[in-house]
């Protein structure tokens, strides 16, 4: 259990977060207009999404099929009937004066997602999903003694997924977060890009001294506009309110602003200024009742679901639960591994070089396995290369490097079936090996000659091997690998070295 | 006679058998507004450029014998459905330059029937009244006498189809605005089923109520109307997905055996004798052809002027936020005088909006306020449930319900402006039939003893105005009332 220590009293923690998730629809969720996003201002709207006299809205039944989805996939109750509702209140980049929304009859309800914290499962619980408009944007820079509205954004789909209040720190806020996030791309309904505001997170946080039941009163803290911020803002925000107990002050209801920059919540409005939005039922759409028999075709279209496919990654391939749930984290990284593994590769070494090489070339260019260069079986091939023992794992990351970073040659022959491109790699791999030297020496008289070079070079050690020292067996290898720049066979010098010092 | 005294099926006989041009009509419509528009102020624009050019077009149409049901045919269009490039103000200053990019539904349909646009009618402003006294811009007379209010919100359209200003007319009803003024102006006023008409573009005062419909000089162009403008749209989806029937077909099929419903509820004490006199003549009439008279009871009508007030006012008071200064319409200059938005916002929507609007604002903003949504809105909802089950246990014991359209003749102009309860209380009589959703007419049955119209209302089961349009035609066929025009 986390908890706030202070000289007199342990405090925890009660957290529940509402995130909103754009929704990855091609179009708004009352108009017929695009989302795309970062277009000229004011380019994708209609009559309808800027809320003209007189139009109507028509629910994007993607929208609503996005939110059963993301129910069924978080252990929802979908509602059969379900219902929008208006939100009044004014702001120039809200057009109509209400976002429509829901409000009494959400179309999710009732579910929880799993996290780990220190090896142990957590259920937190989904309170509701329920499905939104979103609004526009007011632009102040480069307009003068004006400000422009760009109504773009205006209408695209949001879900508005609110968590129980069963988080307990920021850590599990953040794997919360986390969490979330990978369910939500996994199910293809939101990209999860926080900086790009397609996923973006409010947190009610209280404190309590540990052991009491009642809830303290709680601040809500908006702006989390970054995963390395959920953890920052939440722990000075806790921060902040023992502080004010402990110097015996009250925690008041409000509405606090999170600022990055400076690293600390700041008070917005109070309970006095909260908004009275009164919602009432949208009378413009009708009420939503949905088949239970779409629901069950939603249910069984779901994809295999992160915390099954890691069980799935250990159970089946022997993974470690850590690299299962990393492998998992991610969709494309899984189905790349499956891939490769299916390809023939054995899945601890595929794991191996995912885990090293492959994200090390990724973070380095900021892409992420969608964007990878590399496929499968270029890795399949170089793994087949060094089981032959045709190069070592040295010339292999440098011929996997050359892959990735030359990916026209790759690309060259990416789409052939797989013996053309055997052949063809093959001829190329080569000439790499060739031209950076890389070509293995498994020539026994070379290989010998330099290990005789260095036994004689080091008589202390050989005397000290020959006592029972047997782990300096790896400081001989690495100095006839060095002598030979890397090319030796690596079984056979192993051999030859054994022979020679017993 | 005149062209401009002909309805629609007449209309489409002349042209048809090219008799007379869509020029000549337009020419005679427009030639009879020169000559009394000044007294009656029915239209708050005359789209005369555009109408010639399409009843230029229907004229083509007809020439060539592919005329559709109103090719040439001038109506004139409530000011509050959208029409694409022609101004549409709601008879508000805050749209008074607003011209929509886009057009509603049921003009769209018109269109495609060839229907000339002879011009937009004025109403209460947003639809809010029973007069048009609230009108942004000037109050329309009663073509009957021009002391007189012609009726609201639909006063207009009512006045412009009474003073032969248009063949028919299309009007909008949210709580009585096509039926009170039909009734006072001595026309057809039909509202049909909710959801039978697409709502798409016309501009929502209470989107759960309101209902577009037609005012015609008879039944039958009503029918002629109602089959063109009825039917599922996907552009609204509270539009109904059911079948539309050809409303013509059974005018003139007899009504014998039918019973008809006399809510007692709906003859109260103290009722404009004149108004019962000729209510009660008329359902003797009806009786007279075989209809059977049936007593009933709705049991929650002294409800719904209170439950309607709630409901109207909550959803006009949001769906009236979207007048705010920022993208379109009237904005009080620059930052409205003030220093910041929200002065921009008070100063646009204190200057835009006449008195009822703004009245009716503040109920509704009030009666969705935290703390108080449950005794008003969701009571209100309550009792609109209520209400609904009166008229479903009604309907399992009779055909159609007749009533009193209004309760009083058309009024004095300024009457009843200073006592807003007293001007609410002239929908008392069809309130009930928004809440309910059910379809509703007012026909021509009878006149005062100063010469003012008085109507009947005719109440249906839900989607079924087949059985109020063929009552109203009997009675018509059988009485004279509605051949009667004002002398102006």
């Amino acid at each position: 259990m986390a908890y706030e220590e202070t000289k007199t009293v342990k405090y925890e923690a009660v957290i529940g977060l509402e995130v909103h998730a754009q929704m990855l629809t091609n179009t708004k969720i009352f108009c017929g207009c695009s989302t795309r996003f970062g277009s000229e201002p004011n380019t994708q709207t209609c009559p309808v999404c800027i809320g003209m006299p007189g139009v109507l809205p028509v629910l994007n039944k993607k929208a609503l099929e996005f939110a059963i989805r993301s129910g069924l996939a978080t252990n929802c109750k979908i509602s059969n009937y379900s219902r929008f509702a208006r939100k009044n209140y004014f702001y120039p980049d809200l057009p109509k004066g209400y976002q429509i929304s829901q409000y009494e009859l959400p179309i999710c309800e009732h579910g929880f997602i799993e996290i780990v914290i220190d090896g142990e499962i957590k259920r937190i619980g989904i309170t509701r999903i329920h499905m939104e408009e979103d609004a526009g944007k007011n632009i102040h820079e480069g307009a003068g003694n004006y400000s422009f509205v760009d109504l773009n954004r205006t209408g695209v789909p949001l879900m508005e997924i609110v968590s129980e209040a069963d988080i307990r720190s920021p850590k599990e806020a953040a794997e919360y977060m986390k969490k979330l996030r990978t369910i939500l791309r996994y199910l293809g309904v939101c990209d999860g890009n926080m900086e790009q505001g397609s996923l973006r997170c409010d947190a009610n946080v209280s404190i309590r001294p540990i052991g009491q039941k009642e809830l303290g009163t709680r601040a809500e803290v908006k702006n989390i506009n970054s995963f390395k911020f959920v953890e920052k803002a939440l722990e000075y925000e806790i921060k902040r309110q023992v502080k004010v107990i402990e110097e015996g002050g009250k925690i008041i209801q409000e509405t606090r602003l999170w600022d990055s920059d400076r690293g600390i919540t700041e008070s917005m409005r109070g309970k006095e200024e909260a908004h009275d939005y009164r919602y009432f039922p949208e009378p413009d759409l009708v009420p939503i009742t949905v088949e239970q028999k779409w629901i069950d075709e939603i249910k069984s279209s779901l994809p295999e679901l992160p915390d099954i496919k890691r069980e799935r990654f250990v159970s089946e391939f022997g993974l470690p639960e850590y690299d299962a749930d990393l492998l998992t984290s991610e969709k494309s990284t899984a189905e790349w591994f499956e891939k490769a593994v299916k390809r023939g590769g054995d899945p601890k070494l595929v794991c191996n070089w995912i885990k090293g090489e492959i994200m090390r070339l990724l973070n380095t260019d900021g892409k992420t396995m969608d964007e990878c260069p590399l496929k499968p079986y270029h890795l399949v091939f170089i793994l087949n290369l060094m089981r032959d023992t045709k190069i070592n794992a040295n010339a292999a990351k440098i011929v996997l490097e050359d892959m990735y970073k030359n990916p026209a040659t790759i690309y060259g022959y990416a789409n052939l079936e797989l013996p053309v491109f055997e052949v063809e790699a093959e001829a190329h791999v080569e000439k790499i090996i060739k031209e950076k030297g890389l070509v293995q020496v498994s020539d026994e008289g070379a290989i010998e000659k330099a290990v005789d070079e260095i036994i004689a070079k080091n008589p202390k050690e050989v005397e000290r091997y020959k006592a029972g020292d047997e782990k300096l067996l790896g400081f001989f290898v690495g100095q006839v690998m060095k002598a030979m720049k890397g090319k030796a066979n690596p079984q056979m010098l192993n051999e030859i070295l054994k022979k020679k010092l017993s | 006679m005149e062209l401009y005294r002909l309805n629609i099926s007449e209309a489409r006989k002349l042209l048809d058998k090219k008799e007379v041009s869509a020029k000549e009509l337009l020419d005679s419509i427009y030639r009879r507004i020169d000559a009394v528009e000044d007294k009656v102020k029915a239209y708050v624009t005359l789209s005369k450029e555009k109408a010639y050019e399409m009843a230029d077009a229907s004229q083509g149409k007809i020439s060539s014998g592919e005329a559709s049901s109103l090719s040439g045919i001038p109506l004139a269009i409530k000011d509050n459905m959208c029409t694409k490039g022609i101004r549409t103000t709601c008879s508000s200053k805050i749209l008074e330059n607003f011209i929509p990019p886009y057009e509603s539904t049921v003009t769209s349909k018109l269109g495609e029937q060839g229907y000339v646009l002879s011009g937009k009618t004025n109403l209460d402003e947003f639809a809010m009244g029973s007069s048009t006294e609230n009108s942004g811009f000037f109050t329309t007379k009663n073509p009957w006498d021009l002391e007189r209010i012609p009726g609201g919100s639909s006063g207009g359209s009512a006045a412009a189809v009474a003073a032969d200003e248009c063949i028919a007319a299309l009007g909008s009803d949210t709580g009585g605005s096509i039926r009170q003024p039909a009734s006072l102006c001595g026309v057809v006023g039909l509202k049909p089923t909710y959801g039978r008409v697409s709502r798409f573009g016309l501009v929502a005062f209470a989107s759960s109520l309101d209902q577009i419909g037609t005012i015609t000089k008879n039944v039958r162009d009503s029918a002629i109307l109602m089959n063109i403008i009825s039917g599922k749209d996907p552009l609204d989806s509270t539009s109904a997905s059911v079948v539309v029937p050809d409303f013509t077909k059974n005018l003139g099929r007899e009504i014998k055996g039918l019973k008809i419903g006399i809510p007692r509820e709906y003859f109260i004490e103290g009722m404009d004798k004149e108004i019962e006199a000729a209510v009660k003549t008329s359902i003797r009439q009806l009786e007279s052809l075989g209809a059977i008279p049936v007593e009933i009871s709705l049991p929650h009508s002294e409800y719904a002027v209170a439950t309607y007030y709630v409901l109207a006012t909550s959803e006009a008071s949001s769906n009236l936020a979207r007048y705010d200064g920022v993208k379109y319409g009237f904005r009080a200059s620059a930052l409205g005088g003030g220093k910041d938005l929200l002065d921009m916002y008070m100063n646009t929507r204190a200057q835009g909006f006449g008195a009822e609007v703004k009245r009716r604002i503040m109920l509704g903003t009030f009666t969705l306020s935290s703390g108080y949504y449950d005794a008003y809105y969701k009571k209100g909802q309550q009792a609109r449930t209520l209400i609904k089950q009166d008229f479903e246990t009604a309907f399992k014991q009779v055909d159609v319900i007749v009533t009193p359209t209004s309760p009083t003749a058309a009024f004095k102009i300024g009457e009843k402006t200073s006592d807003p309860l007293q001007m609410y209380l002239s929908d008392i009589f069809t309130i009930s039939v928004n809440l309910a959703g059910v379809p509703g007419i007012s026909i021509p049955c009878g006149f005062t003893s100063n010469n003012l119209p008085v109507g009947l209302q005719i109440i249906g089961k839900h989607f079924d105005e087949e059985t109020i349009l063929k009552v109203s035609y009997a009675y018509e066929q059988a009485t004279e009332w509605h051949m009667r025009r004002p002398k102006l």
